[in-house]
């Protein structure tokens, strides 16, 4: 440990504290844009300097390692003037477009400039005028936004190991741009949206869709069915003031009509007929020598992953498709028959903690009901904005309850939302249907948590069945290359694009640290703990399914609504 | 696109051996298209992004076809204070063409570099790296016709 003195506060922090590290233990508050906590030092915005006393310059707290002794102030007259004429050379770069922007209040420039009291520039405004990029379904680019601070390319790359973004020229020319200069969806892009959450700014965000969904509302002649998936409401709550978990199920039943959903179901529906189709598709692999191990196949960010760097493993994805897509299918199937209604008026909608979502839904094989399955995907965020929009007081909506034939769930569904839980899921179901016995203990705690690759040996009465998961691209690439080269030991593979599984999806509220992808992992085991029921083949909705409609796992009809197949991306330059 | 990989891989092993590479492949035509930055970070084995990024950091290296002949007018200090600018004006005069265009015909490209290290007689412009010190602006068709 080391001695400092940080505005007059003493302070020991470990060895290789930084300036900033240390006054974080002191409790003092240093401003930062380039710096985020999970990822390496960038020190490129200057934001953060502070005095050392016997330093002449001042140093920036993010990179400046403490020394024994070191006397730091971080608000003297000099340290202020300097972080302001800093954020005012940022500014003048910067469209003045709070109003209109989708950062407006949640953006770390916009909070600094107010912080700083900025309120006129002496250097002239000069914005580049760069055109938006609004090649994908999923992610916008609003490149005169950015401040160069490289977040988005590191979690790109070294969370994601896609490498679609990188630096263009340099000095005054300098730009973040998608590979070779080109747009994103040319890019690698693979639209998990992990770049948002890392953009201090409003330079790249969601294509947002609110606009469509209200127009639905509006058109009498629709009948807007909703879907959600089980990520969203731990992390809800946050984009209306309460605390990560702590919105009601019920009471966001309520919420979802009130903004104008005739029929509120639920994505956990799929979710556990996912299980019991991919469950038997393992099965059925193993015991006919099909192509192993098998990859989950939930998650559109991976599987945009897997066509564009591993074409030569498609034939590993189960080919479930993801249950947002089996219940856009059965949507407009199983579900407008039951209900007698027309499928052509059907409006179906996602709420969905994922971009990449917005593409699948998009991709022109997902119509097996003869229509486009999913109309419309709405990310948590832009739920977000439809409440405050709508000005709903959740303080006094009284509960409801989700509609029939597509809204029952098990707990196995609700933990698809975080990493481990697909595994977690099928294993649950996977063991009562080989051995026949009651599963005493539902929960394999082997995989949750935040762990990179988590992996484990299962023993189902002499079958032995071997498992990993992998979160976040980066660790995704790790097992695959495993695979690749012949030596991966697993039957089964788990793979979810995003760190922490969907609850650190790129349609989030916009999650700076991976310790809020944690709380958020509580709040989906909490609430599978308090179910009754946590076996997806236990799901009645999911029996009758099969009973009146399906018949059976990997059926006909299952393979005509609810399987998929991949394609090779081919994609020029990775 | 077997050519750039030729080119490019005596280097492979080279510390900082892509911009070695890229300036042979530069010496050959005058640019970095597209296919020789993928071909380079396939054989220096690093994202395409990256290749990418060395490839636009140098105001030597250019990704856009250029001509035959690069003129490169000094914009520094010393020489633009030494009239620079009205080099420039006679240039785009004689050619055509402005900074950072191609001539119809392919023969010259026009492009602002920094110092180059010539200053004990400014402006100065260089054409294929040759250095040419002092230059009025009544000079630039006379150095121009020895490109013909
Ligand atoms: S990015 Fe931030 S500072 Fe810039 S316009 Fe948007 S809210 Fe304002
Ligand atoms: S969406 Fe994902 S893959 Fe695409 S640029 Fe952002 S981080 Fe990279
Ligand atoms: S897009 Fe956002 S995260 Fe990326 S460099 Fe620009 S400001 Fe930083
Ligand atoms: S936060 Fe320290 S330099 Fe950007
Ligand atoms: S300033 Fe022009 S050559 Fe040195």
């Amino acid at each position: 440990m080391i001695n400092v003195i940080i505005d007059g506060i003493k302070v020991s922090a470990p060895d290789n504290a930084s300036i900033l590290q240390a006054a974080e233990l002191a409790g003092v508050k240093v401003p930062t844009l380039c710096y985020h906590p999970d990822q390496a030092i960038k020190a490129n915005c200057r934001v953060c300097v502070c005095e050392v006393e016997g330093l002449p310059l001042l140093q920036a707290a993010c990179s400046t390692p403490i020394r024994d002794g070191m006397v730091i102030r971080t608000n003297t007259p000099a340290v202020i003037e300097a972080r302001r004429t800093i954020l005012q050379l940022i500014l003048a770069h910067h469209p003045q477009d709070c109003l209109n922007c989708i950062r407006n209040k949640n953006c770390e420039l916009q909070a600094l400039a107010e912080q700083y009291a900025i309120r006129e520039n002496p250097f002239e405004l000069m914005v580049r005028g760069l055109p938006r990029d609004t090649s994908t379904p999923s992610i916008v680019r609003d490149p005169d936004k950015c401040i160069l601070c490289r977040r988005c390319e590191y979690a790109c790359s070294e969370f994601q190991s896609v490498n679609a973004l990188g630096l263009e020229n340099r000095g005054n020319h300098a730009m973040i741009v998608p590979s070779l200069g080109k747009d994103l969806l040319e890019s690698p892009c693979v639209m998990c949206g992990q770049c948002i959450h890392a953009c201090p700014v409003g330079a790249i965000h969601e294509n947002e869709e609110i606009d469509e969904f209200l127009a639905a509302v509006a058109d009498p002649d629709k009948i807007v069915v909703t879907q959600m998936a089980p990520a969203v409401r731990v992390a809800i709550g946050e984009e209306v003031g309460m605390a990560t978990g702590d919105m009601d199920m019920n009471v966001l039943v309520t919420a979802l009509r009130q903004i104008g959903f005739d029929y509120v179901l639920h994505t956990n529906f799929t979710a556990d007929l996912t299980i019991l189709e991919e469950g038997n598709e393992l099965l059925k692999r193993v015991k006919e020598g099909g192509k192993l191990p098998m990859f989950t196949s939930c998650s559109p960010g991976w599987i945009n992953f897997c066509e564009t760097y591993y074409p030569d493993l498609l034939d590993n994805l189960s080919t479930c498709k993801s249950p947002q897509q089996m219940f856009g299918a059965l949507v407009k199937t199983y579900w407008a028959e039951k209900m007698g209604v027309d499928p052509s008026k059907i409006y179906s909608v996602s709420i969905m903690p994922c971009t990449a979502k917005k593409f699948e839904a998009a991709r022109p094989e997902m119509n097996s009901s003869g229509y486009r399955d999913v109309d419309l995907v709405l990310t948590t965020r832009e739920l977000g904005r439809l409440f405050r929009m709508t000005g709903l007081d959740f303080s006094r909506i009284a509960p409801g309850k989700f509609d029939s034939w597509m809204g029952a769930y098990t707990g196995a569904a609700v933990i698809f939302g975080a990493t481990g839980g697909v595994m977690e899921a099928a294993l649950r179901t996977v063991y009562e249907v080989v051995t026949g016995n009651e599963l005493k203990d539902v929960n394999f705690t082997f995989a949750r948590g935040m762990e990179g690759i988590k992996e484990a040996e299962i023993d189902l009465n002499g079958l032995k069945v071997r498992v990993a998961i992998a979160h976040g691209l980066a660790n995704a690439r790790k097992v695959m290359d495993q695979v690749r080269a012949g030596e991966s030991p697993y039957h089964f593979i788990e793979i979810m694009a995003c760190p922490g599984g969907c609850i650190g999806g790129g349609g989030q509220p916009i999650t700076k640290s991976n310790a809020k992808r944690a709380e958020r992992i509580e709040g989906i085991y909490k609430e599978d703990e308090g179910l009754l029921l946590r076996k997806s083949h236990e799901n009645p909705e999911v029996i009758q399914i099969y009973e009146e409609f399906l018949h059976e796992p990997l059926g006909h009809k299952s393979h005509e609504l609810l399987h998929t197949h991949y394609h090779d991306k081919n994609k020029k330059f990775l | 696109m077997a050519e750039f990989k030729e080119i490019i891989m005596p280097f492979k092993n080279t510390p900082g051996g892509i911009i070695q590479a890229f300036h042979a492949v530069q010496k050959k035509i005058n640019y970095l298209p597209e296919n020789a930055i993928i071909d380079a970070a396939e054989v220096f084995g690093i994202p395409v992004k990256e290749a990418y990024g060395v490839a636009t950091f140098y105001s030597y290296f250019s990704i856009k076809p250029r001509g035959k002949y690069i003129i490169r007018i000094c914009e520094s200090a010393p020489c633009h204070v030494a009239g620079a600018a009205e080099i420039i004006a006679s240039l785009e005069r004689e050619l055509g063409i402005k900074i950072g265009e191609t001539t119809g015909d392919g023969k010259f490209t026009m492009e602002l570099t920094e110092c180059v290290g010539q200053c004990q007689a400014t402006p100065v412009i260089t054409i294929n790296g040759k250095p040419y010190a002092g230059v009025t602006p009544q000079q630039v068709a006379e150095i121009l016709a020895e490109y013909e």
